[in-house]
């Protein structure tokens, strides 16, 4: 399979044509989308090329993304199937793309969630049908260019490529309050984009300087490529800390860590049920994965800081038991689930800042797991919602009567955001306690108990959703999941047993780019770094 | 080519864009006044207009791809006046495109409109071109007197008469600043030209004086009226919103940008030694402007008041590439003034665009500038709508959607880091904030167009007529197009930067033995 995907070019084609196969076809939606509105044409017999478009495209990245797996090298650590152009050679602003081992299932996810999450608005998407569906196209650019890039400025700007059609999803197509989210949701990030912005800068010119003095460069110029930074990047400890804290604000308002999170109830509960699904499962791990791929490796003498990098590992426990405990007096159900994400991403903050190769492994197969539990929680949601126009868990009751598939179905991702053994759920949190008992017990055991609340309010929403009694009357004549739906549902839910059972495929491939990520943060190989941190200790 | 002003075929040359631009405007004057004044006249003269504008904008890309040079005299002949005057020239065709379709709604028959248009647009190449101060002035009242007239162009409108009278007033005020300051920097120096008065503060007596330092002091509030920058701004939503609002776009984009390409040229060439002096002044007049244009906006809910605020928040962004002062040394990537040029050009289209869209939405007699009567546009006009946003989104310096915008901004930043005599973190710093604070008011509009519930009682706004909608369409595309090639731009932005003038400590005369004994027992440095 690997040489025939050689033997047809694969490795060169394959980053550019997922990057830029939904942008075309943005483009091609809203000029028929322009066409039909010249024309006069609205009402849904108009809308299907709006509908079937955005899907084959989704369906042809899904089916060309199977290819990394086989194309992708398990054992190579750095950037595999790279490539690069010039686009502001002045600048040294370089369209650089490449995966590893971090990068690789992120991609794989986006392209495995996305048709299933496009196929949650078939229906009940009824206005603008044609910007609905370019939006989220561009906003698939956006969201794999993040994790493709190779370049700190293409990284900002799929960064902020995401920003302006997830805005417009919410505030557009949104609930009663999606201008107060829409708005909150833009601002926080911005904000700290920006800073962002000014620190890559700083970075650039440091590594163009120091290219240049080394003699690489003809001219001083900024250099913005990862490799470089890596290499050429050696701030003072001030500086270091300063240009820290400018990614650390982009990154903690994404992902979103204790007290930054404020945006992301509002956001998730105003979003239609496939701007939840691609917020929660996708748009969070940009920040996680920022802080792996770009804060580990260029702030390693910060991360490794005696308080720096604990103050973060507290910010991520306070936000797993905070969040949680707000999770339990949740009505809405939706709201629930939105701040069991925060508390999810609590996890893999831990482990990230363990910097330790078990903990790392955790962390990616938290996000990974999170974005499968939480993309099938939410699309759930959205189903019940289409039925019952509510989603207060006191509306509901006994559903596994009338919706038995429904209840399966819902149970698995439940198990699965919980964390019981067999699920994908479970590898995740295990990985990352385990990770986390060497370099800070004390905090991961308090992280412990967040498991345990999280099996709380999970069980105990949907207790009051599928087991109570059926004593409602609106609910006794709702229909099961029709063949649309299951199709979305048996996917994910097949993910999270399959992976849950054999996490070794992912894992395989995660560990030489991450543990080569331990080695470069501490200096020194992984075993020795860890003896190393327990002799300090 | 090396350009000897003292001999007049070649000084021609060096003026060769200003002289057809006024051959063209004698012409046209004549022509407006000879038939009665009509609608189909007032067209005819609009179209003629727009044709000396491109004919002149050929001659500045003819006049920069000879990129002639001059020698020492009262012009200049380099990339910096022809990249400011294809700048300008966007601006004036923008705007005299949209005056065409806005008279015709509004029922103005003036012809004349258009050719003040040209005329202060005469006015203010020279200023982009002025190597001397008197030049400069000269430049300023053409452009200046001009603009006046055009704020009152709308003579049933009291709001009109009120803002041209204002702007009049306070500008007769500035004007008076810089004369009295280009007279004090006189008396200071013995000369107006640039270069000589760069030279002459090669001695420390001259930079010491009192004189020449009030005289500076008087030049930096005279062109902070003239570009509106916190405190000297007053006039400028006054003005602004009584105007026609094609004018006002004219007066946002333009006139601003010839007034700070003088201010520019004036302290890098003229008063690059005093750096030490006028910088501080400077810093603080960018810093308080981006705040406080920023934060005035905020409360904003008419558009052209708004986008005045907005005008005078970005007179602080671009103040940066004054006050950060020139580089020295051999490495010269990043300068204030390449900054300059890529910022505005960016800062014209958006705001020439966005201007165009208000026209537009505003409706005969302009009863619709409320930001909430843009509530809902996007059902019903779904394109003007996205351009719109275009432009919000440039003026906002958005990467992707605010193309070039992004750019603009991101370059103003490496020269605050990076273009300066020494990186002005704090700036930056500054910029960055006061970014995100616009982001409340331009992202404010895009949210009402696309999110807010349309307002039933407001009649569905006409299609824009065919100039104004070419503006649109043109701006736009333009914006969006250099966001994602702005290579070629940067590059000419590099190419048209202003070196400032080399300046010799001058050994000072002898005047007191006793002195002159004590400064001959000091080691020289």
């Amino acid at each position: 399979m690997r040489e025939f995907l050689f033997s047809v070019g694969y490795d060169r084609w394959i980053l550019p044509t997922l990057l830029f196969l939904p942008a075309i076809g943005a483009l091609l939606t809203w000029f028929h989308g322009i066409y039909e509105y010249r024309a006069g044409h609205v009402g849904r017999s108009y809308e299907g090329f709006a509908r079937w478009l955005p899907f084959s495209i989704f369906i042809v990245e899904f089916v060309l993304s199977l290819g990394l797996w086989w194309a992708y090298d398990p054992s190579g650590a750095v950037f595999q199937l790279t490539s690069t152009w010039d686009w502001i050679p002045d600048w040294g602003v370089h369209m650089s793309l490449g995966i590893d081992g971090i990068s690789l299932f992120l991609v794989m996810m986006v392209t495995f969630l996305l048709p299933i999450a496009v196929l949650s608005g078939w229906t009940s998407i009824d206005r603008a049908v044609h910007s609905y569906h370019a939006l989220f196209l561009v906003l698939t650019t956006g969201m794999l260019g993040v994790f493709m890039a190779r370049d700190l400025i293409m990284f900002y700007f799929f960064w902020e490529l995401v920003l302006v059609p997830m805005y417009l999803i919410i505030g557009v197509w949104g609930g009663p309050r999606r201008l107060y989210a829409a708005t909150k949701f833009f601002l926080y990030t911005f904000l700290g984009s920006l800073f962002m912005l000014v620190a890559i800068l700083y970075i650039g010119f440091m590594v163009g300087d120091a290219m240049y003095a080394a003699g690489l460069t003809p001219t001083d110029r900024p250099n913005f490529l990862f490799e470089n930074a890596m290499a050429y990047f050696t701030p003072s400890g001030t500086e270091a800390f300063w240009l820290f804290l400018a990614f650390f604000a982009a990154f903690a308002v994404k992902v979103p860590l204790i007290p930054f999170h404020t945006w992301l109830p509002d956001a998730h509960v105003e979003a239609p049920t496939e701007g939840s699904v691609d917020l929660a499962a996708i748009l969070l791990k940009m920040g996680t994965y920022g802080f792996i791929r770009i804060t580990l490796p260029l702030f390693p003498g910060v991360v490794l800081h005696s308080w720096v990098g604990k103050v973060v590992i507290v910010l991520g426990v306070v936000g797993i038991i905070y969040t949680a405990l707000i999770a339990l007096v949740q009505e809405d159900w939706k709201k629930l689930v939105a701040y069991s994400s925060v508390s999810h991403m609590g996890f893999a903050i831990l482990g990230i800042f363990t910097v330790t190769t078990v903990g790392l492994q955790g962390a990616m197969m938290v996000q990974l797991a999170h974005g499968l539990s939480s993309a099938a929680l939410f699309l759930m949601i959205g189903m019940l919602y289409e039925r019952r126009h509510t989603r207060m868990l006191s509306d509901f009751g006994g559903l596994a009567r009338v919706m038995p598939l429904y209840a399966g179905f819902l149970m698995i991702a439940t198990l699965s955001s919980i964390g019981v053994p067999g699920t994908f759920g479970f590898v995740g949190e295990f990985l990352t306690l385990m990770g986390g008992f060497g370099p800070v017990p004390m905090l991961t055991v308090v992280a412990t108990t967040g498991v345990i609340l999280s099996a709380g309010y999970m069980l105990w929403s949907v207790q009051r959703i599928i087991f109570n009694p059926l004593d409602k009357a609106e609910n006794k004549r709702l229909p099961d999941v029709n063949w649309r739906e299951a199709g979305m549902l048996i996917p994910i839910c097949a993910m999270i047993i399959w992976i849950g059972i054999y996490p070794a495929p992912l894992l395989r491939r995660m560990e030489p780019s991450l543990s080569r990520l331990v080695e470069q943060v501490h200096g020194v190989p992984t075993s020795a770094a860890v003896s190393r941190v327990r002799e300090a200790r | 080519m090396q350009l000897d002003l003292s001999v007049p075929a070649e000084l021609m040359i060096a003026l060769l864009p200003e002289i057809v631009l006024t051959v063209g405007i004698l012409f046209l004057v004549l022509w407006s006044a000879w038939r009665p004044a009509s609608a189909a006249h007032q067209r005819q003269v609009g179209i003629l207009s727009l044709a000396v504008s491109v004919i002149t904008l050929g001659v500045v890309i003819w006049c920069a791809v000879r990129s002639n040079s001059a020698g020492p005299g009262p012009l200049a002949v380099d990339g910096f006046r022809w990249a400011t005057d294809v700048i300008l020239l966007i601006g004036a065709i923008c705007t005299i495109a949209m005056s065409l379709d806005y008279q015709e709604r509004e029922g103005i028959t003036a012809p004349e409109g258009h050719v003040l248009v040209l005329l202060s647009l005469v006015g203010m190449m020279l200023i982009a071109g002025a190597r001397d101060l008197v030049v400069a002035f000269l430049g300023i009242e053409i452009m200046s007197v001009a603009v006046y007239v055009l704020t009152g162009l709308n003579r049933r409108s009291p709001r009109s008469a009120e803002g041209s009278l204002k702007y009049f007033l306070l500008g007769a005020f500035s004007t008076a600043f810089l004369l009295y300051g280009i007279t004090l920097v006189y008396g200071a120096t013995g000369t107006t030209e640039f270069a000589g008065i760069a030279a002459q503060t090669g001695r420390s007596a001259v930079l010491a004086s009192p004189l020449f330092r009030l005289g500076m002091g008087l030049l930096v509030v005279g062109f902070g009226f003239k570009v509106a920058a916190v405190p000297f701004h007053m006039w400028a939503p006054d003005a602004y919103e009584g105007a026609p609002t094609p004018i006002t776009g004219f007066m946002a984009a333009s006139v601003k940008a010839a007034a700070f390409a003088g201010f520019l040229r004036l302290f890098i060439e003229g008063f690059p030694a005093a750096l030490a002096e006028w910088h501080l002044a400077l810093w603080w007049l960018a810093a308080v402007t981006m705040v406080a244009g920023n934060v005035i906006a905020l409360a904003q809910r008419n558009m052209k008041r708004m986008l005045a605020y907005s005008s005078i928040a970005h007179a602080g962004y671009i103040l940066i590439a004054v006050a950060i002062g020139a580089k020295t040394g051999v490495d010269v990537g990043v300068t204030g003034s390449s900054a300059f040029v890529v910022y505005l050009f960016a800062y014209t289209l958006s705001t020439m665009g966005a201007f165009a869209v208000v026209t537009v939405l505003a409706g005969p007699g302009e009863p619709y500038l409320d930001m909430r009567d843009y509530s809902g546009l996007w059902t019903v006009r779904p394109g003007i709508t996205l351009a719109m946003s275009v432009f919000m989104f440039a003026l906002l310096g958005f990467p992707v959607f605010g193309g070039i915008g992004f750019f603009a901004k991101w370059y103003m930043l490496q020269a605050a880091l990076r273009g300066g005599a020494e990186p002005q973190v704090l700036l930056a710093f500054t910029l960055v904030f006061t970014s995100v604070l616009s982001a409340g008011y331009y992202l404010y509009v895009v949210t009402l167009m696309f999110v807010a519930a349309r307002n039933e009682e407001i009649p569905v706004p006409d299609h824009p007529r065919r100039f104004t909608g070419g503006v649109i369409v043109a701006m736009a595309i333009l914006i969006l197009f250099f966001g994602f090639a702005p290579s070629q731009v940067l590059r000419t932005a590099n190419r048209s930067m202003l070196y400032p003038t080399q300046v010799v400590p001058v050994a000072e005369p002898t005047v007191e033995p006793v002195a002159a004994a004590t400064r001959q027992s000091m080691p020289r440095r």
